[in-house]
């Protein structure tokens, strides 16, 4: 039964992940098409305030290091061919390697995101399983309109709200820059990252537990009024005992699954929070690319916030796979 | 209901009271910048004296009609790609699924991003971003609406007595679907205003001299530290109201057309 | 004294139309049946005529937006909200209609253990999959793995091992091969026998007749004919009502003749008798005021011309 298992994971892992690489190649194909579309010049980018002083030869020479010179697609294929052996480029802003500081930013960035994740997750679920226990009464309306405010609450402006309250009036944090200014990043202590982690991190979790709230509460109300439920009741079963039997299987599955398939908003919220407070993740350098026109990062950063998305959809599906017997085996017979 | 109403007061004023706000009060008047809220200045001034309930209501006016360009592009895709996914074969479904799985793959915000430095920023990057970001899942209900009208008995029937494709679709079709469209686009109405306004705070949207809101809240970063707080509070708080709002109304259609949900 | 009775039970809902406008429905209307310790009551009637909801009400299980009226007592004293939820499973236990009943992410041995309230509960389930003939493995399989027959055993199960009192079968037996339903409903005689009243919610009245005591006759949520099994026989002239008569005449075995016309919907009541509109009897009193239940030959009867 095991070996059937793993055989049909196997199976339904290859076809996603070709699915997903169809996918990717054309996310490359596209952004690169789009990125030497723009009207921004790389070589102006690359040179930056130097422009003054650069002659016609020498912006010459500059495109033909970096492959300017030829015709698009070539230079797609080089640029592709490169990727494939995790060659990302150079970033013209940091001049190095973009890998390097994707890899670096991304430690950042997922410390972030992982924290507002389950916070988020957690609190979420709890805030939908007690408004749909107490339906329609105070606690569940004062649950829905919170979740649809904050739905509708711009992130940016949330992390506005939090420096001013707790950076500027309770100077509990520093404003803004992500490593103190004038300290080395390797002196950089653990207690001062943590410092720099907790306002960005509970503004991506008080908008992120919207939607993991909402999700819930309607999925355990659907799952309260099922027949199983009825039955459950109709045994004798009630109260916390009953939910925890029958309400939080049935509703914590997809409550999960929703959560890694929100990977995409956690991202885009990451690079609103990071900007707002000077959070040195990815985020913020996907803004900085795009502003100042650096195309092998913001080509590294678009691929790698599609892979992020992608992983998180392909372990949303997988916990399907294993977890709900229905479809682990069902397989099976 | 009443909700609804006073929420569509409260909009038409923004949009109204645009055109009755006196332009000498974002002029320029170092005189009485800094100030704090007042009679005089419901939401205080700036570094240069100018009033900030003035510039709200216009940046809040500009913000809503990009979005209601991005979103009008946004709802046309999603209608066109809808109806040809449900009606144009395997083939054409299969490949419109795969480019909603392909918009859906890369985060919103860094596609916006994206297509901004594309189109080298400005206002026709912001719409056209919008516009491209914002479709996937009103095509999906757009796509399911068609597949569903057309196995009902009175299509199969008129297919039956020979009327054309197009007879149907007008007669049918379009009648049925109209509703969807409607509280569709209404719904991601304000998912476009959000995120023109996000794009803007990062500098990748509406150029600065813009009266944006996501330009009024960017500046506004520069201030914080020196305690104003003003710049930032009553500008964004009125952009959750005006998402809000319409959200709300577009909630309260969705349940006049799909009375199933109304209970709950 | 019985041990469960239901007097006056009427039950309606609200319902939402387009344009967010209120309806009611009213589903059960002042419905009365009585149920003794060690005799088996079958209830019959047509689809949706409150069959089911009269064994959820019992149970205090009805849906939130249903609003209820009238007394249900058991053991002489009325079955309050508080009281419903403390016999629940203990001394009142439901078999239901369907297999949806079942909770679809739990073996379906743990669901058939949690209703033992007493003593060892995994020898009590293994125990009734063997009388049902559910082999071993079956415990460890989730619903959606159960054929149909064997969902309906197990939820025949659920109620075997509760030892309650009073069982309320909401038709238990479509499904399952004929050796099984004999062998239900003779385990069902067989409770009657040692003591517990039996509810056996059935549209086969073929079955029911085989081992019930009393027949309940349902229609458009309400009971209109209660009569002992003998009454069932030859072209129904010993039963009493109308809706008897014509449901019996109507089964395959007897004329096997449609009742002309259909129930009404419970958002459009008639006001007077609720068969008046299909009633081949029906005069100018039916259509004036519903009919009281009144006791005729040893049985009881919801008509005014009944004889
Ligand atoms: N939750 C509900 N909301 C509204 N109406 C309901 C609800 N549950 C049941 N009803 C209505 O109550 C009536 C009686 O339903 P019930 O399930 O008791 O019928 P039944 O006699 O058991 O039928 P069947 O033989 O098909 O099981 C039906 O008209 C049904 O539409
Ligand atoms: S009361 Fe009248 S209408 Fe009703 S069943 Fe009896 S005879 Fe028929
Ligand atoms: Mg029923």
């Amino acid at each position: 039964m095991r070996k059937g298992l793993n055989r049909h994971i196997g199976i339904f892992l290859l076809l996603k992940s070709v699915r997903m690489a169809t996918l990717l190649v054309a996310i490359c194909f596209i952004s690169f098409l789009l990125i030497k579309n723009s009207p921004i010049d790389p070589i102006q980018a690359y040179i930056g305030a130097d422009l003054l002083k650069v002659g016609p030869e020498q912006r010459e020479k500059i495109a033909e290091y970096w492959g300017l010179d030829q015709p698009v697609m070539v230079q797609f294929f080089n640029w592709g061919s490169a990727l494939l052996t995790g060659d990302l480029g150079t970033s013209m802003i940091y001049r190095r390697p973009v890998a390097e500081i994707i890899s670096e930013r991304f430690l950042n960035s997922f410390v972030l995101m992982i924290t507002a994740w389950l916070l988020s997750g957690i609190i979420g679920f709890a805030m939908g399983v007690i408004s749909a226990m107490k339906k329609d009464t105070w606690v569940d309306k004062f649950i829905k309109w919170y979740c649809y405010t904050l739905a509708s609450t711009p992130t940016f402006w949330l992390g506005l709200l939090m420096l001013i309250v707790f950076a500027v009036w309770l100077g509990w944090f520093p404003i803004g820059l992500g490593v103190p200014a004038g300290v080395l990043a390797e002196d950089v202590t653990i207690a001062d990252r943590i410092n720099h982690l907790i306002l960005p991190a509970i503004t991506l979790s008080v908008v992120g537990v919207a939607n993991v709230a909402l999700h819930t509460r309607q999925k355990l109300i659907d799952v309260l009024a099922s027949d199983y439920v009825l039955f459950a009741r109709a045994r004798g079963e009630y109260g916390f005992g009953l939910f925890w039997r029958h309400g939080l299987r049935n509703v914590a599955l997809p409550a999960i699954t929703l959560q890694f398939a929100a990977f995409s908003e956690l991202f885009g919220g990451a690079v609103l929070a990071e900007q707002v407070f000077s959070y040195p993740g990815l985020g913020q350098a996907t803004v900085e690319a795009g502003l100042r026109g650096d195309v092998p990062l913001l080509l590294g950063l678009v691929i790698c916030s599609a892979l992020f998305v992608f992983i998180g959809n392909l372990i949303a599906d997988l916990i399907y796979y294993v977890l709900d017997p229905r479809i682990r085996e069902g397989r099976m017979i | 209901m009443i909700v609804t109403v006073i929420a569509v007061i409260f909009l038409l004023s923004i949009v109204v009271g645009r055109f009755l706000l006196d332009e000498g009060r974002i002029a320029t008047n170092l005189t009485i910048r800094n100030a704090p809220p007042s009679f005089d200045h419901l939401f205080g001034t700036d570094w240069l004296g100018r009033d900030m309930f003035t510039r709200t209501i216009m940046g809040l006016s500009l913000s809503m009609g990009v979005g209601l360009i991005g979103a009008i592009g946004s709802a046309s895709i999603a209608l066109i790609l809808g109806m040809a996914a449900a009606t144009m074969g395997k083939m054409v479904d299969r490949m419109i699924s795969w480019l909603i799985d392909l918009f859906l793959s890369v985060p919103h915000l860094v596609t916006l991003i994206l297509i901004a430095f594309t189109l080298g920023g400005g206002f026709k990057g912001i719409v056209i971003g919008i516009a491209l970001t914002h479709w996937p899942s009103l095509a999906r209900v757009i796509r399911a609406e068609v597949m569903q009208i057309r196995s009902a008995e009175f299509v199969q029937v008129s297919q039956k007595m020979g009327k054309s494709r197009w007879f149907i679709a007008v007669q049918h079709i379009f009648p049925h679907l109209i509703p969807q469209v409607l509280v569709g686009f209404l719904l991601l109405f304000p998912h476009a205003i959000l995120h023109e306004a996000a794009v803007t705070f990062l500098g990748l949207g509406l150029s600065p001299h813009e009266p944006a809101i996501g330009i009024i809240l960017s500046e506004s970063m520069k201030y914080l530290s020196s305690g104003m707080w003003w710049l930032a509070f009553f500008p964004g708080l009125c952009l959750l109201i005006v998402v809000r709002t319409f959200d709300t109304i577009g909630e309260n259609l969705r349940m006049l057309i799909d009375p199933t949900r109304a209970h709950d | 004294m019985s041990i469960l009775e239901v007097e006056d039970l009427s039950i309606s809902f609200k319902q939402y139309t387009r344009g967010l406008k209120q309806k009611h429905h009213h589903v059960i209307t002042s419905l009365n049946v009585t149920l003794e310790a060690g005799e088996i009551l079958a209830v019959v009637g047509a689809s949706g005529s409150g069959k089911s909801l009269l064994a959820h009400a019992i149970l205090g299980i009805l849906p939130s937006n249903a609003s209820m009226s009238g007394t249900i007592k058991y053991a002489g004293d009325e079955l309050t909200a508080a009281r419903q939820m403390a016999l629940r499973g203990k001394e009142i236990a439901l078999v239901p209609q369907s297999v949806n009943y079942l909770d679809p992410l739990m073996r379906v041995g743990a669901q058939v253990r949690t209703s033992v309230k007493q003593g060892d509960a995994a020898l009590a389930q293994r125990k009734v999959f063997e009388r049902y003939h559910l082999q071993s493995d079956v415990e460890n399989m989730y619903p959606f793995q159960l054929s149909g027959g064997m969902a309906r055993r197990t939820l025949l199960s659920t109620a075997m091992v509760s030892e309650a009192n009073v069982i309320i079968a909401d038709e238990p037996t479509p499904g399952l091969d004929p050796v099984v339903i004999l062998e239900a409903l003779h385990d069902f005689r067989e409770l009657a026998d040692n003591g517990c009243a039996v509810m056996l919610i059935t549209h086969d009245i073929e079955s029911a007749l085989k081992i019930a005591d009393k027949i309940a006759v349902f229609y458009a949520g309400t009971t209109v004919e209660v009569a002992p099994v003998d009454d069932f026989f030859g072209n129904g002239e010993a039963l009493r009502h109308p809706y008897s008569k014509a449901l019996w005449r109507a089964l395959p075995q007897n004329d096997f003749v449609p009742i002309r016309g259909s129930q009404p919907h419970p958002s459009a009541l008639p006001a007077g008798c609720l068969f008046e509109p299909r009633c081949e009897k029906v005069t100018l009193e039916c259509r004036q005021a519903r009919p009281e239940m009144r006791n005729l030959r040893n049985g009881m009867v919801r008509c005014i011309h009944a004889t």
